[in-house]
């Protein structure tokens, strides 16, 4: 029942993606909050709602973005199926997971992105997106994903209070 | 004359002689030497006597201290948040201002003012969302505009809200007019948020500095909004067309209100365009 924290939570973080988040640039490159939240999220152990989360993530973010709505279920699915496979191997060291689904998510979302957008006539130079948008995002991405990390990590402690924690 | 009123008198006549004496320094160095050593006694008993005073009175002066130091940092707190509100009204009105002044200036459009309240969560789109909607009669199509220059024009629209696709946006392109070489182009955002102008011919004589403004062909912008002006040129002899980079006239790392002209209805001219022949 605490899952319906989700709503709320999504819905902020939509809403910091979009007011603030986007406001702190490294060169043209900004942090995706949704991409760290829901790959925190899913590389805990206890958590079961990953899946219905990256869904209503996909739904709240689509509500606002340009971005055509198949790369950002594609890409934010993507990200969780890597998460939790990422979980049930090297669930001994968490943040090394967190780091790798960072930089895998990132890497893919924004190739994903970089395609779709080219196949619809965007022009796009690979080399600009790469050294202007993707690693300086992948780098905010890293830099906000160990805080992020800690908070879904304690609030998975709270949403699944009964499994204890080792 | 008893011997005891003599003894008083004579006594009172050697110390007034004695002070008479002191006063004509005539007692110099003894006078210094006990004047020196009734200060250091002065000096040390009122150190004791303040030390002794601290002890039993700092208490009570820190509490109270602490407590009005309390007071005036609330105060402080206070003071700082309506210097805050009113710099953040004094900014708004300053904006609010010049938009009225470009509206003033331009009396043949209709605007409809409209705050920035987000950007597209992706880096790869440069697009804004404004807190009017369809219900403030905004449509998709419309152009966003400052008292600065072009903005952009409305790419989507719901009840409260409506997106604003940029000029900065990779995806944009807009027919521009280049006032000083009397010719026109068109402009193109990038993902880094340059914006650059191409389709310039090769006869036109394009300088930096040159104006660049909304040409009005297509249908999609009116004409004559401004978009900045040229900082660079490229022109290859090979090539078809010269390019050129420019400087946006909108600063668009710092918008927080806009104008939406509603009463430009773009046109759609692509049934007029012709077919790629087979």
């Amino acid at each position: 029942m605490r899952n319906i924290i989700a709503f709320p939570l999504l819905a902020l973080a939509v809403i910091l993606q979009s007011s603030i988040v986007s406001q702190i640039k490294l060169l043209s490159g900004y942090a995706d909050l949704m991409l760290i939240i829901l790959a925190a999220w899913a590389l805990q152990k206890r958590v079961k709602s990953a899946w219905h989360w990256t869904v209503l993530g996909c739904v709240m973010l689509g509500f606002i973005s340009r971005m055509p709505w198949p790369v950002i279920v594609i890409g934010y699915l993507t990200v969780v199926f890597v998460a939790q496979t990422l979980q049930k191997r090297v669930w001994q060291a968490p943040l090394l997971a967190m780091f790798s689904v960072t930089l895998i998510g990132t890497l893919f979302m924004h190739g994903l992105s970089f395609i779709v957008l080219r196949i619809l006539e965007t022009p796009f130079s690979f080399g600009e997106v790469m050294g202007s948008v993707t690693l300086p995002s992948l780098l905010l991405n890293m830099f906000f994903s160990i805080p992020v990390y800690a908070f879904m990590r304690d609030l998975a402690r709270w949403v699944y209070p009964s499994e204890e924690y080792e | 004359m008893n011997s005891r009123s003599l003894q008083t008198t004579i006594i009172f006549l050697v110390i007034g002689g004695i002070l008479a004496l002191a006063f004509g320094g005539f007692f110099g160095p003894a006078s210094r030497q006990f004047s020196s050593a009734f200060v250091e006694i002065q000096t040390w008993i009122s150190s004791r006597f303040l030390g002794v005073q601290d002890f039993f009175t700092a208490p009570r002066d820190i509490v109270s201290l602490r407590t009005r130091n309390a007071e005036l940092e609330a105060q402080v707190s206070q003071l700082q948040v309506q210097v805050i509100e009113l710099q953040q009204r004094v900014n708004d009105t300053e904006i609010l201002a010049a938009l009225v002044d470009f509206s003033r200036s331009n009396p043949e459009s209709t605007y409809k003012a409209a705050a920035v309240i987000g950007y597209d969560p992706s880096p790869f789109l440069h697009y804004i969302i404004i807190n009017r909607g369809s219900n403030d009669d905004i449509r998709r199509g419309m152009p966003v505009v400052t008292n600065q220059g072009l903005v952009g024009r409305v790419d989507a629209v719901i009840a409260d809200a409506a997106r604003v696709q940029l000029i900065t946006d990779p995806a944009s392109a807009v027919n521009v007019y280049l006032q000083n070489a009397d010719t026109t182009a068109v402009s193109f955002g990038s993902v880094t948020g340059d914006v650059s102008l191409d389709m310039i011919s090769q006869d036109a004589i394009v300088q930096r500095g040159d104006l660049v403004l909304t040409s009005g062909l297509g249908g999609g912008y009116p004409s004559d909004l401004i978009i900045g002006q040229v900082v660079a040129l490229r022109k290859l002899e090979f090539e078809l067309f010269q390019q050129a980079t420019i400087q946006p006239a909108v600063d668009f790392t710092d918008l927080a209100i806009v104008l939406v002209i509603t009463n430009f209805r773009p046109v759609d001219i692509s049934p007029l365009e012709p077919l790629p022949s087979p």
